[in-house]
């Protein structure tokens, strides 16, 4: 893979730093006064997820890291592996608990999720930002109170639980806010 | 390949900016300041050691021979020539070129506002940039804090009196992820506390803050004299706005032999440092041992301060076409 020097560092190029890939959100030039000039990079540990800051002195350099996002179908989980498949090679990827802790409660077989492959395996997977779910198990609703008042929680068919309003009811199929993890409306279809 | 041939400023901004350069020169016209152009090529360069300059070549036609020009880093030098032939006060918007330098509020080449009043001292200079940027540019007003009570506030250290080690210590305790084989001198540890810390932390105040009375080892071109404590500091100050380093003013240097060893110096430090030596500018020596008026002088960044009237985020959304694509 290639090295970047600083002047090439830019948001969403992949590096790889202290053996993890990470990508750099936002590379700030900096030339204190008269100074030496530096490179102010803040990046996020592609593995850990962590966001982190880091100075290079302007002549410094780093290794490219091989890592692209993909937009791939679940299938199934054996319990070990989440398998995912590109449905235009049905090239098969899994996925290990790491990689899909974040997503956990919003895989649903044949949705498609954005995985980040770094040398060709899975290294994170990431939920569409709105998923539409079904109902599985919730308290009977109450009829006609339409408020929105209040609230309860449901189990959603991924495992998911969400606060939802009073009035819905098993088996409805809901939009979910996959960041905040919450209820937005009842999904047509 | 498509080529991206549009501006990078939207029109909008461009007519902001030309009114704004318009106002400029109405500000200084109604104060009696008199605008000069000087040679954006010279023979000479500024020594820092931190300072690239870009060069070009003479060549004379029907001649083999070449004569390496420097393209200015600012106007100082020329204006200080003026400035000894009893010109009075000046002012120059200039293009200026620094290589390398590219970021979010670094463009190599960018436009540079600075003026020099003889018979101003440094705070009444300070007072004619507060009214500048606040009439010109309608921007907040303006707080005063010395280098030191600045330190003192952000990063609880006496930064004119403490030792080397101490400011070292505190910059690798505040700072994270920095470089581990970081080597720097006092200075360098302080401007890095400077950029990583403090800047960050007036941008989130929202602050303007003029700062004054900076360590005699950062005069640069600026006069050295005692604070109120009767520490050697140098009469120079800057002016931030929002983080961002906005200006840059001296009670100017009148003494040539004290330049030429500075000169020398920075040379020297070039040379420790494998960079390339720049040529002293000997008629500016000359020109400050034939006398020049006491005088404070006052560069400030001319897109910069648009941006941070017009609310941009980048350098480039103030600039017809941005250097990666001129």
């Amino acid at each position: 893979m290639a090295n970047f020097s600083t002047s090439e560092f830019k948001s969403g190029l992949k590096i790889m730093l202290d053996g993890d890939p990470c990508n750099i959100i936002e590379n700030e030039f900096v030339k204190p006064g008269k100074g030496q000039a530096f490179s102010r990079v803040k990046f996020r540990n592609l593995k850990t997820g962590r966001v982190n800051e880091r100075t290079f002195k302007s002549n410094e350099s780093a290794e490219g890291a091989d890592v692209i996002e993909m937009e791939l179908e679940y299938s199934y989980t054996d319990g070990e592996f989440w398998h995912f498949m590109d449905p235009t090679t049905f090239e098969q990827y899994a996925a290990d608990a790491n990689a899909i802790a974040e997503c956990k409660n919003w895989l649903k077989e044949q949705n498609f999720y954005t995985v980040t492959l770094w040398d060709g395996s899975p290294l994170v997977v990431a939920a569409p930002n709105f998923v539409n779910l079904i109902v599985a198990e919730t308290d009977p609703g109450l009829k006609g109170d339409t408020s929105g008042g209040g609230g309860k929680p449901a189990t959603l068919e991924t495992g998911a639980v969400v606060r939802v309003p009073l009035f819905i009811e098993i088996g409805e199929l809901l939009r979910v806010d996959t960041r905040s993890g919450e209820y937005v409306e009842r999904a047509k279809g | 390949m498509a080529y991206s041939w549009q501006p990078s400023a939207d029109i909008t901004t461009l007519k902001r900016r030309a009114q704004y350069l318009a106002d400029v020169r109405r500000f200084f016209h109604e104060r009696d300041v008199l605008e000069v152009e000087t040679p954006i090529l010279s023979l000479a360069a500024p020594t820092a050691p931190y300072m690239d300059s870009f060069t070009t070549d003479f060549m004379p036609l029907g001649s083999s021979s070449r004569q390496a020009y420097y393209l200015q880093t600012s106007p100082e030098f020329a204006m200080k020539r003026l400035l000894a032939a009893n010109l009075g006060a000046i002012y120059q918007i200039a293009h200026v070129f620094r290589n390398g330098e590219q970021g979010r509020l670094h463009s190599p080449e960018f436009t540079m506002l600075e003026w020099y009043r003889p018979e101003l001292s440094l705070i009444q200079l300070m007072d004619e940039v507060k009214a500048l940027v606040q009439q010109v540019f309608h921007l907040n007003s303006i707080m005063r804090l010395s280098y030191r009570g600045v330190f003192e506030f952000y990063v609880k250290l006496n930064v004119l009196t403490c030792s080397d080690q101490q400011i070292e210590q505190c910059a690798l305790g505040v700072i994270t992820g920095l470089p581990i084989d970081l080597e720097l001198d006092r200075d360098g540890w302080l401007e890095l506390l400077m950029s990583h810390i403090i800047e960050p932390r007036l941008a989130a105040m929202n602050l303007a803050v003029f700062i004054y009375d900076f360590p005699a080892s950062q005069a640069q071109l600026a006069k050295i004299k005692k604070d109120d404590a009767g520490n050697d500091v140098a009469d120079r100050f800057e002016l931030y706005i929002k983080g961002v380093e906005i200006a840059n003013g001296y009670n100017e240097l009148l003494d040539a032999d004290e330049l030429q060893r500075r000169f020398t110096e920075d040379n020297k430090l070039r040379q420790d440092q494998a960079i390339v030596e720049m040529p002293i500018d000997h008629n500016l020596l000359a020109a400050m041992k034939s006398g020049m008026p006491v005088c404070s002088g006052v560069a400030l960044g001319f897109d910069r301060i648009v941006m941070l009237a017009l609310n941009k985020q980048d350098i480039q959304a103030v600039q017809t076409f941005t250097f990666s694509h001129s």
